[in-house]
């Protein structure tokens, strides 16, 4: 049987692959930024915490969809995905090969779930889904890991609730137990933390405010689920709203986490850097 | 329900400096946005570079959206309906960096607008709220 045994919660800032792709992690301005990341490349690269699939939560930066179509959830569930070009050229790292029989097989589970998923076969994965591979696992030949993409809209309001992404993590759970391979599943959510990238009052960070977001991640994650959509905008700039895809990978875990590791870290260019790792207990 | 949609929508123009992409907004941007998808293959890339004026000719925007996009304002195309990850399509063809295209938006130097962030980023004190003043 397959089974969820982390979570990884990241943000996913190109410049954070800018510095890998580019070898600039020895850099004053990158060091403090790539060091977030040690322990886990550490941590997971222990034959016991290696996944065998990663379902990797993470919006798309108008690079796979554009204005024609916008789903609130989707997944890839094509054999591979390439790396999208953002206007810079391809990043430079390996193809993202699917568990396309687990991500199919999630699909289904959802949607006979009350979870109504966009299915998504031939897409190009950008940098919300690379960059945290890369901050995680390097510059491999080839990604140690299967990794599901699973799209969620962040960009054209409303986009959903942290109530509903928390509750879609609980039911992509359910769909991954009831998976006959056995299989160990990491979930990842990424995006955030505060920032805001337009208007006047770009620049914003809000330390105290994210910090309590990482407390209660593992503390008070009811608190999470029920913050609005309003005091995201105000109190964590324009796309902080992004951390409502850490609540999927939150959900998915079940009542009891661990606290592995932690790091924040500002800026990331216009960004504060967040990230956790988390263990399922029971 | 209607009023819960309308609230949800008037909380959004309560934000000092700050654009939400509404529906309402996607929908006057479409095509200033649809053209900035268009920047992502090096063909059209080259001949916007080539002739920007002539570029816009083929795309039904307004006057004052292919004005704005001339003028790189990005603070006026947001008004007018465009999105910073579309309009990064147009930056990034620009050669600029988030950091740099971002921070003509405030009204800062691009020098001072890093400064700003790597002392900490600004400080959501009197900037979350028109009607609060907080």
């Amino acid at each position: 049987m397959a089974r969820i045994s982390a979570g990884i919660a990241t943000s996913h800032v190109p410049l954070i692959g800018v510095a890998i792709d580019q070898n600039r992690g020895h850099e004053p301005y990158f060091k403090p930024i790539l060091a977030a990341y040690d322990w886990t490349r550490h941590w997971i690269s222990r034959p016991e915490n290696k996944p065998d699939v990663v379902i990797l939560v993470y919006n798309d930066h108008a690079s796979a969809f554009d204005m024609n179509i916008i789903p609130t959830f989707a997944i890839g569930c094509a054999e591979r995905f390439a790396p999208a070009d953002e206007g810079w050229g391809p990043r430079p790292v390996p193809m993202v090969e699917n568990h396309a029989p687990l991500a199919w097989h999630i699909a289904q589970s959802l949607i006979l779930d009350d979870f109504d998923m966009t299915i998504i076969n031939k897409m190009d994965v950008d940098h919300g889904l690379t960059v945290p591979l890369s901050a995680v696992f390097g510059q491999p030949d080839a990604w140690p890991t299967r990794v599901i993409p699973l799209a969620v809209n962040v960009v054209t309001y409303p986009v959903p609730s942290g109530n509903r992404c928390w509750l879609l993590g609980e039911a992509i759970a359910r769909a991954v137990e009831s998976f006959d391979e056995d299989l160990t599943v990491q979930i990842w959510g990424t995006g955030g933390m505060s920032h805001q990238l337009q208007g006047k009052r770009a620049g914003l960070i809000n330390q105290a405010w994210d910090q309590r977001f990482l407390d209660d991640m593992v503390a008070d994650p009811a608190r999470l689920r029920a913050i609005p959509h309003i005091e995201y905008l105000r109190e964590t700039g324009s796309e902080g709203i992004e951390m409502v895809m850490w609540l999927i990978m939150r959900g998915a875990l079940g009542p009891n986490v661990r606290e592995l590791h932690r790091a924040y870290h500002v800026p990331a260019s216009n960004t504060a850097l967040g990230h956790l790792v988390l263990e399922k207990t029971s | 329900m209607p009023d819960r949609l309308k609230d949800y929508l008037a909380a959004f123009d309560d934000i000092p400096g700050t654009r939400v992409y509404t529906t309402e907004r996607a929908r006057e941007g479409y095509w200033v946005n649809q053209f900035c998808m268009s920047l992502m293959k090096p063909a059209n890339r080259e001949r916007w570079r080539a002739d920007e004026r002539a570029y816009l000719v083929d795309w039904p925007m307004t006057d004052a959206q292919k004005e704005a996009l001339l003028a790189r304002d990005y603070n006026r195309l947001l008004d007018l309906g465009a999105n910073i990850y579309y309009l990064a399509k147009v930056f990034s063809t620009d050669g600029l960096s988030f950091v740099q295209a971002v921070s003509t938006m405030t009204g800062m130097s691009v020098d001072e607008y890093q400064a700003m962030m790597l002392a900490g980023g600004r400080s959501p004190e009197g900037v979350r709220s028109i009607k609060e003043g907080s």
